[in-house]
């Protein structure tokens, strides 16, 4: 944009989605909502070495009423996914999900009778972050993935828009195991 | 040290897909192997031939027309474990003076302890369900024994014993004398009670609920026998071994693998 | 309660049985006369006495733990606490997997001290298949640096979010700096930071690799000076001594009544160590001592967590003087050598990552065609464990952690039963919080330091 080299120094421009999304990514209030292992890393990435508190986590919000970010670490139950829902019900909007670990995105080692398999099958995920336990920098990484993803949120009618294209686009998604072999091309 | 009566071990157990284990001490039928000559050669090849069967065949699948592997093998059941005195190491003191105790309070060692065995260096008393407490209460109680800390219940599930399914399984340890002991307590699927020893160990409150709620062993006499591992509202007891371990088909790109207790294998 | 007989009432204090009830005037000076008489006065109806909630999302129940707690004012009048959130089935799961593979779903009960489960289960198997004795020594010298090491990981993994709860964040991160280090020397022997999977039945899966016993050194120097920070930091502060000592009592009598054992047990006077008591994996032949103290309270608890860090770093000196002193691997196996039941391959990083090295691989599928069926065998099913059960119980950070291992004969546990400490120790919340304040809830269940994934397995 040109018309920027012509403004006074000092002055910036930029569009209001872009300026909502760098507020939102700069200061996501994680709520805790650690449950087994990977809480344990969850807890030394806010620890001096892997240091949230550079991106502004490391208030985490113990109140889901103020939290942002809801990271699900470890295994999910089945007795625990009834509150898990209710604390993903009592965040406020703009509210996202980070499932970390395998546990938590896919049920994991545990694919038996207690352990929902995939946190996402009760509340819509976001970043979805393998490891067992994954290392700190690994969650790192997927946090400033979500923030780019939150920083290139749309607002309003167009936020409305991206919602509906994703979804059509993943309406369309077949179970891998019937994929023909000819569309397989991710 | 451990008791002369070891298990015999058919070696090469491969059997096919189902699981069909041979618990540890399973019941002989009737009367347990004769006090006098219970551990000759003759005799024990007579039971083990005697004794049911419950494996067939070394590997291979079963339930296809997949017709490799071995068909001929058959392995029985074994024997109940049953150790003779004198059982070695600190054993026989811990079993005497729980006799003497038994005897003080008027009841006889063999009403209460069916049998013992000392395997792998260690005793277990298999307690009669009704004289439980009693046995538990001169544990702690008798200055000989006192077994303080009991460790907690955890139950087993055999569902080829017949009439003895339900194994609830107590350890013990004395820090006066350092030593331990289990208690091993065997009830039937069709009537699961077991008294609850929580009025001589509090600490085994918790430990009796989880063994309910994971294998339907009701404790008489618990204060609260509720689920707590489970939620609330939970069917059926899970670490029973007729209830399946519950997981979903993994996908892959081009293939469905099933959950891992309907997988088939080979061993 | 008239004015008058309040010793310090001012000139103008006076009381009135107002319409809705009765109404103290405070003038100073009289809190306890006002308690007392409200207690007196049984004024606790129904909506007095509220039924709370706390967790199992909280910050500071160390987990999914929840207390349905009956106040009373700031009164805990009934605290019970109820579990299960986070089960996940790890011992039925156990059933389906062999022998070898147990470990990796034992390791992630208690996830504070993976080396604990991973240990008590083979020494559980081992005592099964008869072999304790033949275990290679380098391998239980090995096993019990690391589980020392976890001992430290773990006991900072308890004293952080202790401080983090009581709102003292900076002990938080210091205690998580400390805790960084000894995971960076884990995952340089293990591979891992946590939920190692290394012991296995029969030894240790991999020796310790070159540059460990320099990095233990360097570790063994930096620690005390950083604990001296911690010792600092924490044990003389006022607020920190207010708010634990003198709380969480549980004495002798009841730790017997209720199964604890650990430093809940040590904090009695009672000097009670299965490592001294019951040694397993040499440990009788190594020098420490086991730190007591008879307050009773988590204060006294918080202090034998910390001294059991210094007795920790001893014996890890010792281990790392014995490991130093040995030769290398060839001669001195960290696997049991027994064909039948020892994980078959050396494994070493190749090109494409780590594998069963050249030499090995040239050995089965050059020389040894038994060599080949073990490998085989081995991989795909596993061992066989002769039937029976056993009992191996442990000094894990926690308390007694034991497994219940029992086998029918085949490659695959018939039933494993972790006894945990921390499910054991939860049920002494209500003796030792009932009666005293809600605020006294946080320190107390810190001082019991629950891991939930060893309360629900």
């Amino acid at each position: 944009m040109g018309i920027e080299e012509k403004l006074p120094s000092g002055v910036l421009l930029t569009s209001v989605e872009k300026a909502a999304g760098w507020a939102r990514a700069r200061s996501v209030w994680p709520a805790t909502f650690g449950l087994a292992c990977c809480a344990i890393e969850l807890f030394q990435t806010g620890g001096p070495k892997h240091d949230l508190a550079r991106f502004g986590m490391e208030r985490a919000s113990n109140t889901p009423r103020q939290a942002d970010l809801m990271i699900v670490a470890g295994r999910l139950s089945q007795k625990m996914a009834p509150v898990t829902r209710q604390i993903y019900d009592q965040m406020a909007d703009p509210k996202w999900v980070i499932s970390m670990g395998v546990c938590a995105s896919s049920g994991g080692m545990f694919n038996n009778y207690a352990i929902v398999q995939g946190v996402d099958h009760i509340i819509p995920v976001d970043i979805y972050l393998p490891g067992c336990p994954p290392r700190p920098e690994m969650l790192l990484d997927a946090i400033l993935k979500l923030h780019d993803k939150i920083m290139n949120m749309k607002l309003g009618k167009n936020r409305d828009r991206e919602i509906t294209e994703l979804e059509n686009a993943r309406l369309g998604l077949r179970p891998l195991h019937l994929a023909e072999p000819a569309e397989a091309d991710l | 040290m451990s008791g002369p009566d070891q298990p015999p071990k058919a070696s090469p157990e491969e059997t096919q897909g189902s699981e069909a284990p041979q618990g540890p001490e399973p019941p002989a039928g009737g009367a347990s192997p004769a006090e006098t000559d219970g551990n000759l050669p003759a005799r024990l090849g007579e039971e083990r031939l005697n004794a049911p069967v419950i494996r067939q065949g070394m590997f291979g699948v079963q339930g296809t027309p997949d017709t490799s592997g071995y068909g001929l093998l058959r392995v029985h059941k074994a024997p109940p474990l049953h150790s003779e005195r004198p059982y070695g190491s600190y054993f026989d003191e811990i079993a005497d003076a729980l006799g003497g105790a038994l005897e003080a309070a008027g009841l006889g060692f063999s009403d209460a302890i069916e049998r013992v065995v000392v395997d792998r260096g260690e005793i277990t008393f298999h307690v009669r369900r009704e004289r439980l407490t009693e046995v538990a209460t001169k544990l702690r109680d008798d200055p000989a024994l006192r077994f303080e800390l009991c460790s907690g219940v955890s139950g087993v599930h055999y569902p080829d014993e017949g009439g003895r399914e339900l194994h609830a399984v107590y350890h013990m340890l004395s820090i006066t004398h350092n030593r331990r002991v289990r208690l091993e307590v065997s009830v039937p699927d069709a009537d699961p009670h077991v008294p609850s020893l929580v009025a001589v160990y509090p600490t085994c409150d918790w430990h009796e609920r989880e063994t309910w709620d994971f294998f339907g062993i009701i404790f008489d006499g618990h204060p609260a026998l509720t689920r707590i591992e489970m939620p609330d509202d939970w069917k059926g007891h899970p670490q029973r071994k007729d209830y399946p371990l519950g997981g979903i088909p993994v996908e892959y790109r081009g293939a469905k693998i099933p959950a891992p207790d309907e997988r088939r294998h080979y061993s | 309660m008239t004015a008058g007989q309040m010793p310090h009432a001012a000139a103008g204090a006076s009381d009135a049985e107002a319409a809705e009830g009765r109404v103290y005037t405070v003038s100073g000076e009289d809190w306890d006369e006002i308690v007392a008489a409200a207690n007196e006065a049984r004024d606790f109806e129904s909506g007095e006495r509220i039924v709370i909630n706390m967790g199992p999302q909280h910050p500071s129940t160390h987990g999914v733990l929840r207390l349905v707690l009956t106040l009373e004012g700031e009164t805990v009048a009934e605290v019970r606490p109820a579990v299960g959130y986070l089960h996940t089935g790890i011992e039925k799961n156990m059933e389906y997997r062999t022998w070898t593979q147990g470990v990796t779903f034992c390791t992630r009960a208690d996830y504070l001290m993976p080396i604990f489960n991973e240990t008590a289960y083979c020494l559980a198997v081992e005592r099964l298949l008869g072999i304790e004795d033949r275990i290679p020594e380098r391998a239980q010298i090995i096993r019990v640096l690391m589980m020392e090491l976890n001992r430290i990981s773990s006991h900072l993994g308890g004293i952080a979010p202790m401080g983090l709860e009581l709102g003292a964040t900076t002990i938080y991160t210091q205690g998580a700096r400390l805790r960084e280090r000894a995971l960076d020397l884990l995952e340089l022997i293990t591979g891992l930071r946590m939920n190692h999977a290394f012991i296995r039945p029969g030894g240790v899966a991999q020796d310790l690799p070159p540059g460990a016993l320099e990095a233990i050194r360097v570790f063994l120097d930096e620690t005390p000076e950083l604990m001296h920070q911690l010792h600092t930091l924490i044990d003389a502060n006022p607020i920190f001594i207010g708010r634990n000592k003198n709380i969480a009592y549980l004495d002798l009598e009841g730790c017997m009544a209720l199964g604890v054992t650990g430093p809940m047990l040590r904090a009695t006077g009672l000097p009670w160590d299965l490592r001294k008591s019951q040694p397993y994996c040499g440990y009788e032949s190594y020098d420490f001592d086991v730190p007591i103290r008879d307050t009773c309270d988590a204060y006294g608890r918080y202090l034998i967590r910390m001294d059991e860090i210094d007795e920790s770093l001893k014996i890890i000196r010792q281990c790392a003087d014995r490991v130093a002193a040995r030769g290398s691997v060839d001669s001195d196996p960290v696997m049991i050598r027994d064909a039948k039941i020892g994980w078959p391959a050396q494994l070493s990083l190749g090109p494409d990552g780590l594998g069963p090295s050249p030499q090995h691989i040239a050995h089965i599928m050059g020389q040894s065609m038994e060599a080949l069926i073990h490998h085989f065998k081995l991989i795909t099913e596993g061992f066989r464990v002769p039937a029976g059960q056993a009992y191996a119980a442990i000094e894990s950070p926690r308390g007694e952690l034991a497994a219940h291992v029992v086998s029918d004969g085949g490659t695959r546990p018939y039933r494993v039963h972790l006894r945990d400490p921390s499910f054991t120790h939860l049920q002494s919340v209500a003796a030792m919080c009932e009666g005293g304040f809600v605020a006294d809830l946080i320190p107390a269940i810190a001082s019991i330091d629950p891991v939930m994934g060893g309360v629900d397995r």
